[in-house]
């Protein structure tokens, strides 16, 4: 049997946590809070979550979020199974490096340089921003981290099984349709939700790509806060929190059910 | 050879490759093939007939897999031309062509069940419902898997995987059934069952089977006609008796089987006998061949393990004699192999059949014996 670990890593795992976890706890606690002080403790209520129904352009602000959401993860996950395909199955093709950099960039580009292109792209070809330009921006910023997911299970993926199709009188597409994409589906249905995820949290690009009437729900989080906290802030804020959870162990899920069917 | 004779023991009279008439269902024509600096394959024709069980055989690399591949439509020869009944396959792809492949990883749909893996090709062919249900209950038959069709690939043995792959394959009736090393992955005891299953199925389907493999044993037990290659080359074709007993080179005779290659001098060859002289044998070497060989050239002489004469005590001095020291014995027990260092440092091979339980006067480590082989025990070979 292993030894449990030492009281030193038990302290280090713990502060690790406190340090990540504190304030999100903290923001889940004071979401019940009957007073309408922020820092000041007044008993349990959820009188904050009924006010949020009552709250349109919050509610509004949320639903913006959920269809630029929907929208930009399925594009993200189409252009990235698209992307990873391109780059697993022909390995040679000319210009690979380059693409395969281009697509992996976005990972370390800074959203506020990509938030700012995309803006300044929309203006040149002069593109009414609103809800369509988020979605886009979205998509942009989400479509790598899809691609890399895909990429992963499509590398193990048996060449053989695509020929076997071909062989058997499916064309390339067919093939596809029929043999690959069914085995790679829970990476495609991982790489959704973690798109869905990215896009549900992000604020920076919205900001940059966002226009009149379509405020997604980081945006009005964040407007509100400027003019000062209020405990309807955390109770929207616990909420989306759960959401992106869900998402995140969801991904997660459908990523190791795919490891383990290989 | 009177016609009582022929090589080898088995006696065939299937042999369209004989018949100047008959014209072949598969041809390559001069094919060539590179991939980047590399020729996979060179130049190679190659003719196979219906209800053919044709082999290729080679070591890992030597362009065997890529010729099948040109066949399915995988691959696209460079040069040359590939025809199906004499028509040319170029341009038509994988999906167009007549022909069905089992992979050598067996490549079944994970995702779908025995029945409908097999069923597959039978779909893309547009055939009606009850008629794919009866094929596949046809296939299930044809394979004993009558009791698994709903399992899925993951649930099954290696034996029954390959032997869906092979449903599968053969379900849409394929022209040519490709076969890569369908026998790679079973071991020893079921791969020598499925040599023998494989040949009745090809019997009593009278289909055409090529199959791609680097077992030699593999071919010669299953193919009517094996085609050794060699760097991209064929290096010779024919049935598997006369590619055993009558190799055309060292590298098919070396391959194909244990062998022991003397070299030495011509002396004198008249057309029916030729005499080497050898450092191994100072009598000379004598063998019966036809082909005149010009006098001082370099030629071999080719003798299997299984046609040397090993004796205890010296036998009359004559050629084809040499005499030597036991290296080693490999006690099989069908067969004992008796490694026999002679002159000038060769290690020559004997074969003998353990044809009684009990010996006489047994052969040990070091001791001194003598070889002999008989003049038409050995082939003649100037490359």
């Amino acid at each position: 049997m292993r030894p449990g670990p030492s009281l030193f890593n038990r302290i280090a795992v713990g502060l690790g946590l406190l340090f990540l976890y504190a304030p999100i706890v903290l923001l889940v606690v004071y979401s019940f809070n009957a007073s309408k002080l922020v820092t000041v403790w007044g008993g349990f209520s959820t009188r904050w979550y009924q006010a949020l129904l009552h709250d349109d352009q919050m509610l509004a602000a949320a639903w913006t979020t959920l269809r630029v959401g929907l929208a930009s993860a399925t594009v993200a996950t189409v252009l990235g199974t698209l992307a990873a395909f391109a780059l697993v199955r022909h390995p040679r093709f000319a210009g690979r490096t380059l693409f395969t950099g281009m697509i992996y960039a976005p990972l370390v580009l800074p959203e506020v340089i990509l938030g700012l292109s995309l803006l300044l792209l929309f203006v040149s070809l002069g593109l009414p921003r609103g809800l369509w330009t988020v979605t886009i921006g979205h998509a942009t910023l989400t479509l790598c981290y899809a691609a890399v997911v895909i990429q992963a299970r499509l590398s193990s993926f048996d060449i053989s099984l695509e020929e076997a199709a071909q062989d058997l009188g499916c064309t390339p597409t067919q093939a596809f349709l029929q043999v690959t994409l069914p085995n790679i589906a829970p990476a495609v249905a991982a790489a959704w939700m973690l798109a869905f995820t990215l896009s549900l949290d992000d604020l920076v690009v919205a900001s940059f790509t966002s226009g009149p009437g379509a405020t997604t729900l980081p945006m009005r989080i964040y407007s509100q806060v400027r003019l000062g906290v209020n405990p309807e802030i955390n109770a929207v804020s616990t909420l989306l929190i759960g959401m992106v959870a869900c998402g995140v162990i969801a991904a997660y899920v459908g990523q190791r059910r795919s490891t383990q069917r290989r | 050879m009177t016609s009582r004779q022929s090589l080898g023991a088995v006696r065939s009279s299937f042999a369209p490759w004989a018949d100047p008439t008959a014209t072949p269902l598969v041809r390559f024509e001069a094919v060539t093939k590179r991939f980047g600096a590399e020729t996979a394959v060179k130049s190679v024709s190659l003719d196979i007939y219906e209800r053919e069980f044709f082999a290729l055989l080679g070591p890992s690399g030597c362009g065997k897999t890529t010729l099948m591949r040109m066949l399915a439509g995988f691959e696209t020869p460079d040069e040359g031309r590939v025809t199906l009944e004499g028509q040319d396959l170029a341009g038509l792809p994988p999906h167009q062509r007549p022909l069905h492949m089992m992979f050598q990883s067996y490549a079944l749909f994970p995702h779908l069940s025995v029945e409908r893996n097999i069923a597959f090709g039978l779909q893309r062919q547009g055939l009606a419902k009850a008629e794919i249900s009866d094929r596949v209950a046809e296939m299930l038959a044809l394979v004993r898997l009558e009791g698994l069709a709903r399992r899925k690939p993951d649930q099954l043995s290696g034996g029954q995987r390959q032997r869906v792959a092979l449903a599968r394959a053969l379900a849409p009736r394929p022209k040519v059934l490709l076969l890569d090393e369908p026998l790679g992955a079973l071991d020893r005891k079921l791969r020598e069952e499925t040599q023998f299953e494989l040949m009745a199925l090809q019997q009593r389907l009278g289909m055409t089977f090529l199959v791609v493999t680097h077992d030699q044993e593999e071919a010669m037990v299953m193919a009517d006609r094996i085609a050794v290659m060699r760097a991209g080359e064929i290096v010779q074709t024919g049935p598997p008796p006369e590619v055993y007993e009558a190799p055309n080179c060292r590298y098919v005779a070396d391959f194909i089987g244990e062998v022991n290659l003397f070299e030495g001098q011509v002396e004198t060859a008249d057309g029916r006998l030729v005499r080497l002289s050898s450092p191994v044998c100072p009598q000379g070497l004598e063998a019966a061949e036809d082909d005149p060989l010009p006098k001082s050239a370099a030629a071999w002489f080719a003798v299997r393990p299984e046609k040397m004469v090993l004796h205890p005590t010296p036998p009359p001095p004559g050629p084809n004699l040499m005499q030597g020291k036991v290296a080693d014995i490999g006690y099989l027990g069908d067969w004992t192999t008796y490694v026999v260092e002679v002159a000038g440092g060769q290690t020559v091979r004997a074969a003998r059949a353990n044809a009684a339980r009990v010996v006489e006067n047994p052969v040990d480590w070091g001791d001194t014996v003598w070889l002999t082989f008989a003049r038409d025990a050995a082939v003649v070979l100037s490359r």
